[in-house]
């Protein structure tokens, strides 16, 4: 009964918490009206979304989570000065090729958007057959450097949350 | 004018200034970077921390002036981070099919090419389903 009410609950859970985030105000008609919600969408959207990976290792999300923020603040500001200060001959973009381990096609999402927001690099495409990812880089004058630390620092934590 | 604390003052400007180098510095790259590709970083990036700064100053004005929390703030970072990457990798893939092609790209190790260029879109199916049915009517 409680697996059929939520077949997600931690889509619920975020679900609840994103609408209170929109409403701004924890009052008991709008939490009334985000568990609708959280009842609803899940309900709904289930037939699109057969299986759902289940997070393995939250403490590893919370983790995960700060690692990336401190990532985009670090790659603001190494890209900014980039941009100002480097000479556009001594730019080095580069094509890099990641080979992934992860399966999962919601944690190469997650890597993959991750990619973007983090030091000077964009995910382009994805091999046909889903085991790489191509990158581009903004100034990689070692570019299997960048490979690894991709492999180093997200994927194999995105490999202990989602595999 | 509300009246803010001293504090909150300095912090708020602070946040907001960052903020602003930021986002300034960020389209500046869109002219100074010379190609399509690395044109693509700045805006991505450093824009990232251009509307952070000014979330967090909104977060630290309300605060000070209201005495409350406010975390609207966090969902517009949420959404910043769902939907600038997509973004992102929208103007990657018109890129790759308009100025590169597989020549140009690292390969993918196990001989299987880059999705983009090897599973048929839909756009393309349609037009040539199109293309069947204009053969059809002139036959």
């Amino acid at each position: 009964m409680l697996k059929r009410l939520f077949p997600h609950p931690l889509l619920s859970l975020t679900l609840v918490a994103t609408w209170l985030l929109l409403v701004n105000s924890v009052a008991i008609n709008s939490i009334v009206f985000a568990v609708i919600l959280g009842l609803a969408i899940p309900a709904i959207t289930r037939p699109y979304w057969p299986d759902m990976p289940r997070l393995r290792r939250p403490l590893v999300v919370v983790q995960y989570v700060f690692v990336v923020l401190y990532d985009i603040v670090k790659a603001n500001i190494d890209v900014a000065l980039i941009v100002l200060f480097k000479p556009r001959r001594d730019l080095r973009p580069a094509w890099v090729c990641v080979p992934l381990e992860i399966r999962t096609a919601e944690a190469i999402t997650v890597l993959a958007g991750t990619i973007t927001l983090t030091p000077g690099t964009v995910s382009c495409d994805l091999a046909e057959d889903g085991h790489a990812i191509l990158v581009h880089c903004l100034h990689a004058p070692d570019p299997d450097a960048v490979r690894d630390d991709i492999k180093a620092r997200y994927e194999r934590r995105l490999k202990e949350i989602f595999e | 004018m509300t009246d803010l604390p001293f504090w909150a003052e300095i912090a708020v400007s602070v946040f907001l200034v960052i903020a602003g180098v930021f986002g300034l510095v960020g389209s500046y790259g869109l002219i100074r970077l010379p190609d399509p590709m690395t044109r693509l970083h700045a805006p991505t990036k450093a824009t990232t921390l251009g509307v952070g700064g000014v979330l967090i100053a909104s977060m630290i004005f309300v605060f000070a002036t209201e005495g409350r929390v406010s975390l609207h703030e966090l969902l517009i970072a949420l959404f910043l981070f769902l939907s600038s990457p997509i973004t992102a990798l929208f103007i990657a893939k018109v890129h790759l099919h308009l100025r590169e092609d597989q020549s140009t790209l690292p390969q993918p190790s196990d001989g299987l090419g880059w999705a983009g260029y090897t599973v048929e879109t839909p756009a393309r199916g349609v037009r040539e389903s199109l293309d069947e049915s204009d053969d059809a009517e002139s036959r």
